[in-house]
């Protein structure tokens, strides 16, 4: 009995890995055959050296660090505040922040273009750098539902309410219970969501190009429209790049601060 | 009489519908330890949230050292306080955690050093200001939470249930503690606890709640020997009552279970035929008569319970048990179930409650 559940835990395993690792491991041969009869990592070399993957990974990185820092901003004290004082709001938030999962990227985009225009009170669109600031909120919004249930659960962790009273006792204000107490008790769930926010940043499309920014995204695209080996090798870069985010948020989560509640 | 240290005046709060805490009066002296003692959902965290600033009054004045704080915030109040969770920051130190109401203050590092130094030693924890809460058992983790509490020197020190959360023995050792840091530093201090024991033991006076309300303020031997309400008497200490009929209201006789017994000037005008409930404490009994004993009644041992030092006795008169304590004596063999026993007791121990 006990060894047939384990031959069907094994066989669930070895498909559910075969289904995961095949297509990439498909890719990464084809990304290595550039050059005709052996295998080389040309396609790798050409994709490195290219001046649009380090100018585009560049701008890619600097918009994904704006959009974690507006969204911990946003974030952090607005979930804070629902734990502490406005409990009986949290459904409503929670569906407000998993509505960018619901509306397409290309929708609300629309919606910015249309709202934003440069003849409107708010001309974000009239310059590069306002553009930008477009894109960061864009993403800010996109990153919504994964920032929000990272600090959430990182707050559940905590006793906010009496945390923040034993501050306000001991003459602390809102600035410093915040960036003092409940941040540094939350940082690792920050962080989560952070790199989360990171690698929806590094390989978006659709609000990049629709607002002509020199993005990584779109440059993935016009490499994999006019390349043969070249999107394998950046498919798998971004791949990696992915799977770095996930292994330091489980490293940086070795490190937590530890509590009464949570003693190892 | 001295100027009250803290003045809680007509005070009421109400959530929604619901009145949680109705006119409560009650002025601290100067250096003063105050418990609220009362069952769960009594409203004394309530006023103690009151003061420290969490909630808001409906109605009513709270003034500290002559000043009104009834609408000030927390963090203007300079009240110390600990919390039943310890609620120290599990992200800082133990020297962070009493060090962190000075930063916030902006007294200058060194002197804010020296101060969380003097605090360890106060607790007698002088070495582990570099440990974190996590490293800290219950009853630690709450003396640095004391001493967080009054390392800024507030004017005042509120205590939510700090001892609920530990096992019995940390609680009646820290109990003690808190009690001579107290004293030491003549700090007025306010403690919520439900633990009647925890209150009389250290108070300086008692208010016990019920519904909202303050059933009486007193020194713990008031409090225990002379209840002003039946509800105090029922919840401070065990407690027996026998229902009485008054024979003679003139000479004061009751009839208890057609034993006639005097209670003169305890009736406070209660007519000839009413019925009373009578009440004493099972120490105010001794097991047959006895010297200066001027009241008794007979009965049958209906229960012995043999707890060490003291044998707890159930005497059956009429209808009612009676309970009483008996000093162990390895001489003497305990009293058997089934014996006929005659209680004898000081007419003035018992209670008339009205």
């Amino acid at each position: 009995m006990k060894q047939g559940s384990r031959f069907w835990a094994w066989l669930v395993f070895g498909v559910g890995t075969t289904y995961f690792v095949l297509p990439l491991l498909a890719t990464f041969e084809f990304s290595l055959r550039k050059r005709r009869g052996e295998y080389s990592f040309d396609a790798y070399r050409s994709v490195f050296g290219d001046p649009n993957f380090q100018t585009t990974f560049t701008y890619s990185v600097v918009v994904a660090i704006f959009t974690i820092l507006l969204g911990v901003l946003l974030v952090v004290p607005t979930a804070y505040w629902i734990r502490l004082r406005l409990p009986n709001l949290r459904p409503v938030i929670e569906f407000i922040t998993l509505l960018p999962l619901v509306i397409p990227a290309i929708v609300i985009v629309f919606g910015y273009i249309r709202m934003f225009g440069s003849n409107s009170t708010l001309p974000f669109l009239a310059t590069a750098r306002g553009t930008d600031a477009l894109l960061v909120i864009g993403y800010a919004v996109l990153a919504l539902p994964y920032m929000y249930r990272a600090v959430d659960t990182g707050l559940r962790t905590i006793d906010v309410r009496t945390l923040t009273e034993a501050a306000q006792i001991l003459g602390a204000g809102w600035t410093t219970i915040i960036a003092r107490i409940i941040l540094p008790n939350v940082l690792i769930a920050v962080l989560s969501g952070a790199f989360l926010s990171f690698a929806i940043v590094i390989g978006e499309f659709t609000m990049a190009s629709l607002l002509n920014r020199p993005a990584f995204g779109p440059y993935l695209q016009n490499i994999g429209a006019n390349s043969a080996y070249e999107p394998s090798a950046l498919a798998l870069i971004s791949f990696a790049i992915t799977w770095g985010c996930m292994s330091l948020i489980q490293i940086l989560s070795r490190f937590a601060p530890r509590s009464a509640n949570r003693p190892n | 009489m001295a100027e009250p240290f803290l003045s809680i005046q007509q005070v009421r709060k109400a959530f929604g519908a619901t009145t949680v805490v109705q006119d409560f009066n009650l002025d601290v002296e100067p250096g003063e330890f105050v418990s609220f003692l009362g069952p769960s959902g009594c409203g004394k965290t309530t006023v103690l949230r009151m003061v420290a600033g969490f909630e808001e009054p409906s109605a009513g004045k709270i003034v500290v050292a002559g000043k009104d704080i009834t609408r000030l915030k927390p963090n203007q109040r300079n009240v110390g306080m600990v919390f039943q969770a310890y609620a120290l920051f599990p992200n800082l130190t133990v020297a962070q955690n009493i060090g962190f109401g000075l930063k916030v203050a902006g007294m200058p590092k060194a002197d804010a050093d020296r101060r969380v130094a003097e605090m360890l030693e106060l607790i007698k924890l002088p070495q582990m200001g570099d440990r974190y809460p996590y490293q800290l058992s219950g009853g630690q983790q709450q003396r640095i939470a004391l001493a967080r509490a009054i390392a800024p020197k507030p004017k005042l020190l509120l205590l939510d249930e700090p001892l609920s959360a530990l096992d019995a023995k940390v609680r009646v050792s820290l109990r003690e503690e808190i009690r001579s840091i107290q004293k030491k530093l003549g700090i007025t201090t306010v403690f919520v606890t439900h633990d009647q024991e925890e209150a009389l033991s250290i108070s300086d006076r008692i208010a016990v709640m019920y519904g909202g309300k303050a059933e009486q303020v007193g020194t713990p031997f008031e409090i225990y020997n002379r209840p002003a309400t039946k509800f105090v008497a029922n919840f401070v200490g065990t407690l027996n009552v026998l229902e009485g009929t008054v024979t003679d209201a003139a000479s004061g006789k009751v009839r208890v279970n057609a034993q006639e017994i005097s209670l003169q000037g305890k009736l406070n005008g209660s007519k000839s035929g009413d019925t009373l409930s009578l009440a004493l404490r099972p120490e105010a009994i001794s097991l047959g008569r006895h010297p200066g004993r001027d009241a008794s009644l007979s009965g049958e041992i209906t229960e012995v319970h043999f707890l060490g030092s003291v044998i707890r006795v159930r005497v059956g008169i009429g209808g009612s048990t009676v309970s009483l304590d008996t000093f162990n004596s390895p001489a003497t063999p305990p009293p058997a179930v089934g014996e006929k026993a005659e209680i004898s007791f000081s007419s003035g121990d018992m209670l008339v409650l009205h």
